[in-house]
């Protein structure tokens, strides 16, 4: 079995047996889940020893690493096609090795465990196919295999809005994933195989132009796969204005389970704009690249500003992923050099730090049981650990440099500036908002007068630790020295902005 | 082909006749504590008459009767869907119904109607088939004499599918009218021939329409299925939901095809697109507000088995958008749906059938916390749900695609865009039954015993749900060898 299906099925595998465990062995459960989640990690930082840097990927399939190429169903002409390049192996990392502090973190959770990992080891699985399928079918049903997972996540181990944010996720998420099956319908009837002449799922097949048809060649045709597609991708990103379903679904999941969501699922919506969108529509891309920018920069901006607005520690952080997200799109749109690097470099990074983020307001909440910024203050007397830590993680959100978000937010600058002046200048105004309420809530929370309710409040634990202490040692690392990480993409970058002009 | 050479072809419905009329024999000497045994053999008699139905894939393909009736593969397959769908039928009543046995004899009857629609070459015939299932219909769905609400759907069933069929009557009489034929195939002819008045054909059309629009709960001849649905006896319910639909589906497939359209003869097809009403327009407006319909008045039920009715409805809009490409693929599509249909359908009406009469109450406030009471119920109602919804890795996903992708290959984008739209839409009521069941809790939770035929028959169901999901070339297999229709 190659190691990119050994990795994404492990969890698969665990979840079965955990089905076995008895639901009373509540600890076995749990540590259980943590062992399956963290071998896929072991083997993906094998992987990320065996890496070969100089393989592009993208739209070739000799390019690729880790290849498994095998027939599923003949008669569709759906490929069990799976591997990695430059582009998706930092985020199939990154989602092993979140999945695996998401589980530590979900230690916690004390109703209905084994249901709880069950379906959280499932998610994993589908979180895991989507950055390595190379096959439309196959990326789309691993796609919509999450959203069940997330659905019951949300619902049962959510808090007070559960059920309403849990419908509004999976509605919202599926009309989406609807459109992008009307996409792929349309794509495998219009896209010749080179090899055999058939109709192809074959994600690379779909990449070369030259084997769209007469009717896939039409403009009009083009304009209108490539909005239907965007759409889709757009509510996971989330874009304003297909944004309205996160608030909800961040502030009443539970934490690991928002670690997740906007850890990863965020990701897969810019992931599917680069992976497939912009491959296959290039022409498409360019010309919808600056409405895509003003998206990215009202993305900034208006989440920035809500954020400040917000009462709620959590939906503070939020609304700061729906900011941080709008860098990758102003990225994605500039499509240079730096922008690219920058954009993949800022789903890397933010992936950590919200995760950061999320486990800290997890942390805080498991103790005072609310989020309101303003029932908090002068945590740093009664908490200085987890105020340190925290005030690392919010630094790191705000870009300061030395950490990953700098380096993200800087090198979108740079290539940006030279294609959108204005939109790099208003979003630059982005940081400085930013700041302003990261500032703002540090100082609201950890800073200034204790509250005497929290003298006596349990400083930060071994478990929560060693959920962020890894995060927060990887933000700074790699905030110095990004280059193991840029190194990665390298060759898939160049290779892509090449085929998109 | 004459009478008695037709004998050779007719085989599972003479054995279905014969098991009949014994069974009626039997049922008069039986005691009363005996009376199940009615039920185990008219099981029997239908298992018996499945595999004879298989054998008769290897026949020709003829017409049969002095042409009344066909013998395709298409019949075949819809047969063995009517055949297989009716034992499971009688498995999930023999827990309840174990001594009115006249029940057991009349769903073979019933089933006996549903072999002969999916054979029908001749507007005579589909009069008497739908007849015959109709009436078996109408008798089983008011057989729990002492419900009102049974009667009133009985009453209702009746009254509406007797319009409906006076009225498609009526437009075969103009059809016969302008050609001097009853046959399918020569009615074709001879509107090739001669061709009629485009009004006057129109208007028979959509007066036939009405008539087989009404067995598949197309909108607007949809009014009788809530309450029908909502008053019989659960079981019947089921029944209800996948034979008729399935036979009625087959006929009006035979009908387009032959008579509006022949996929095989451009004279025919140039014919229907030259109307000015073009017949494939009306039908994918008709999939349309079937589709819409059912799913947006599904959103309001809090009954789950007019939840059911709804959702019935709209899955009836799927397969008709299928229809309007008017070429194999959108057939074969709609026979593979078909059976994924019948398999997550009846397994979804199984565990509401165990429900409802253990909770003691049709409601879907009565399924609260159902995940803890009965949890392996809960979580196969969940399958089978999301599997309607048409939610990856499950069958009904893989269903949905085929649909969808013969309506893309024909060019219908919008219809493929308003049917995935409705799919979303569906699954706000399904997932509020899977909310109300896990994520709510009963004011007492005392859990809901399910014995061990209760699940056995759930696992059957189950297992084909989830694999096909995965795996679906022996459904793929059997439905492509399904579509040599008789020409």
């Amino acid at each position: 079995m190659g190691m990119i299906s050994l990795v994404t099925f492990i969890p698969i595998f665990g979840l079965l047996i955990v089905l076995l465990i008895p639901k009373q062995n509540e600890k076995a459960i749990k540590w259980f889940s943590a062992v399956v989640a963290f071998i896929p990690l072991i083997i993906a930082t094998y992987m990320w020893t065996q890496f070969n840097y100089s393989l592009s990927g993208i739209n070739n399939e000799m390019q690729f690493q880790f290849v498994e190429h095998a027939k599923w169903i003949p008669s569709l002409h759906i490929e069990y096609f799976v591997g990695l390049d430059g582009l998706s192996f930092p985020m199939f990392w990154l989602t092993t090795l979140l999945s695996f502090l998401a589980i530590v973190a979900s230690f916690g959770i004390n109703k209905s465990v084994k249901g709880y990992f069950a379906l959280f080891l499932l998610l994993e699985t589908g979180m895991l196919g989507v950055f390595v399928s190379l096959d439309f079918f196959l990326f789309y049903v691993f796609w919509e295999v999450m959203l069940l997972p997330m659905y019951f996540l949300i619902g049962i181990w959510g808090g007070p809005r559960r059920e309403y944010a849990a419908i509004k996720f999976f509605l919202y998420t599926l009309l989406g994933s609807v459109l992008m099956l009307v996409v792929m319908l349309a794509l495998y009837f219009n896209v010749k195989d080179p090899v055999t002449g058939q109709h192809t799922f074959n994600m690379l097949h779909m990449m070369d132009q030259s084997n769209h048809s007469g009717w896939l060649k039409h403009i009009d045709v083009r304009y209108w796969l490539y909005i239907l597609l965007f759409i889709g991708f757009a509510i996971k990103v989330p874009v304003f204005p297909f944004h309205t379903w996160l608030p909800d679904a961040h502030v009443e999941a539970p934490t690991a389970i928002s670690v997740i969501l906007a850890g990863i699922l965020l990701k897969m919506g810019t992931y599917g704009l680069i992976r497939i969108s912009y491959p296959i529509f290039p022409d498409i891309a360019v010309k919808t690249a600056y409405a895509l920018a003003i998206l990215g920069v009202i993305n900034i901006l208006y989440g920035a500003f809500v954020a400040m607005a917000q009462k709620d520690l959590k939906k503070l952080v939020a609304y700061s992923s729906v900011s941080h997200m709008g860098f990758v799109l102003l990225g994605m749109a500039a499509m240079t050099d730096a922008s690219m690097h920058g954009a993949i470099f800022q789903m890397f990074s933010h992936g950590m730090i919200t995760a950061m983020l999320f486990l800290l307001v997890g942390v805080i909440y498991d103790r005072a049981h609310h989020r309101q910024i303003e029932g908090f203050g002068g945590l740093a007397v009664s908490m200085p650990i987890y105020a340190g830590v925290a005030a690392l993680a919010f630094f790191a959100a705000m870009g300061l440099p030395g950490m990953t978000g700098f380096i993200a937010e800087a090198s979108v600058f740079i290539g940006s500036f030279g294609v959108y002046r204005t939109l790099t200048i208003l979003a630059a105004l982005g940081i400085v908002i930013t700041a302003s309420y990261v500032l703002w809530t540090v100082q609201r929370v950890f800073l200034g007068k204790l509250n005497p309710k929290y003298e006596h409040i349990a400083e930060i634990n071994g478990r929560e630790l060693f959920t962020l202490v890894p995060l927060g040692i990887m933000v700074i690392f790699f905030g110095i020295y990004p280059m193991p990480i840029l190194h990665l993409m390298r060759s898939s970058l160049i290779h892509l902005i090449a085929l998109m002009h | 082909m004459d009478n008695l050479s037709s004998l050779s072809y007719f085989i599972p419905e003479l054995f279905l006749s014969a098991a009949i009329l014994i069974l009626l024999i039997i049922d008069m000497l039986l005691k009363k504590e005996q009376k199940i045994w009615i039920g185990i053999l008219s099981a029997a008699a239908l298992i018996i008459s499945v595999f004879l139905i298989f054998r008769q894939y290897q026949l020709p393909v003829t017409d049969i009767f002095y042409g009344m009736l066909v013998m395709d593969s298409m019949a075949v397959l819809v047969k063995l869907i009517a055949a297989v769908s009716s034992v499971i039928i009688i498995f999930f009543s023999l827990p309840y119904f174990r001594e009115k046995s006249e029940y057991y004899i009349l769903i073979l009857i019933a089933t006996l109607g549903m072999f002969l629609m999916a054979a029908v070459n001749d507007i005579l015939m589909i009069i008497i088939s739908m007849e015959l299932l109709g009436l078996m219909s109408y008798v089983l769905t008011g057989f729990t004499k002492r419900n009102p609400k049974s009667d009133e759907a009985s009453l209702k069933y009746i009254l509406y599918a007797a319009t409906s069929t006076g009225v498609m009557a009526f437009g075969f009489s103009y059809l016969y009218g302008m050609t001097g034929h009853t046959n399918l195939l020569k009615i074709q002819q001879a509107l090739g021939a001669n061709p009629p008045n485009q009004a006057a054909f129109f208007i028979a059309v959509v007066l036939i329409l009405a008539g087989l629009g009404y067995k598949i709960a197309m909108v607007p001849f949809h009014f009788w299925l809530p309450d029908v649905y909502e008053g019989a006896p659960t079981p019947i319910t089921a029944f209800l939901s996948v034979g008729p639909k399935a036979a009625g589906l087959a006929v009006m497939i035979r009908f387009l095809l032959t008579v509006v359209a022949h996929p095989f003869g451009a004279d025919a097809v140039n014919f229907s697109q030259n109307l000015q009403v073009h017949i494939p327009v009306l039908i994918a407006v008709l999939a349309v507000l079937t589709m819409t319909f059912g799913n947006t008045v599904a959103l309001r039920q809090t009954n789950i088995k007019r939840l059911m009715a709804y959702s019935s409805i709209a899955h009836a809009g799927y397969m008709i958008m299928a229809m309007v490409v008017f070429n194999a693929q959108g057939f074969h599509a709609i026979l593979f749906y078909l059976v994924i249909y019948m398999i997550m359908n009846l397994g979804a009406f199984w565990i509401i059938i165990n429900m409802t009469n253990k909770l003691g109450s049709d409601e879907i406030s009565a399924f609260k916390g159902l995940g803890y009471r009965a949890p392996y119920s809960a979580i196969a109602l969940a399958i089978f749900l999301f599997s309607l919804t048409g939610l990856p890795p499950l069958a009904g996903f893989i269903g949905k695609v085929y649909l969808f992708a013969a309506v893309i290959k024909g060019g219908w984008y919008l219809l493929a865009v308003l049917g995935v739209l409705n799919s979303v839409v569906s699954l706000y009521y399904y997932a509020n039954i899977v909310r109300t069941m896990f994520l709510e809790s009963a004011p007492v939770q005392e859990t809901v015993a399910t014995s061990l035929y209760d699940k056995v028959v759930l696992t059957v169901l189950l297992v084909p749900t989830l694999l096909f999901g995965v795996y679906w070339s022996p459904v793929l297999d059997l439905t492509s060898i399904s579509f040599h229709i008789f020409h």
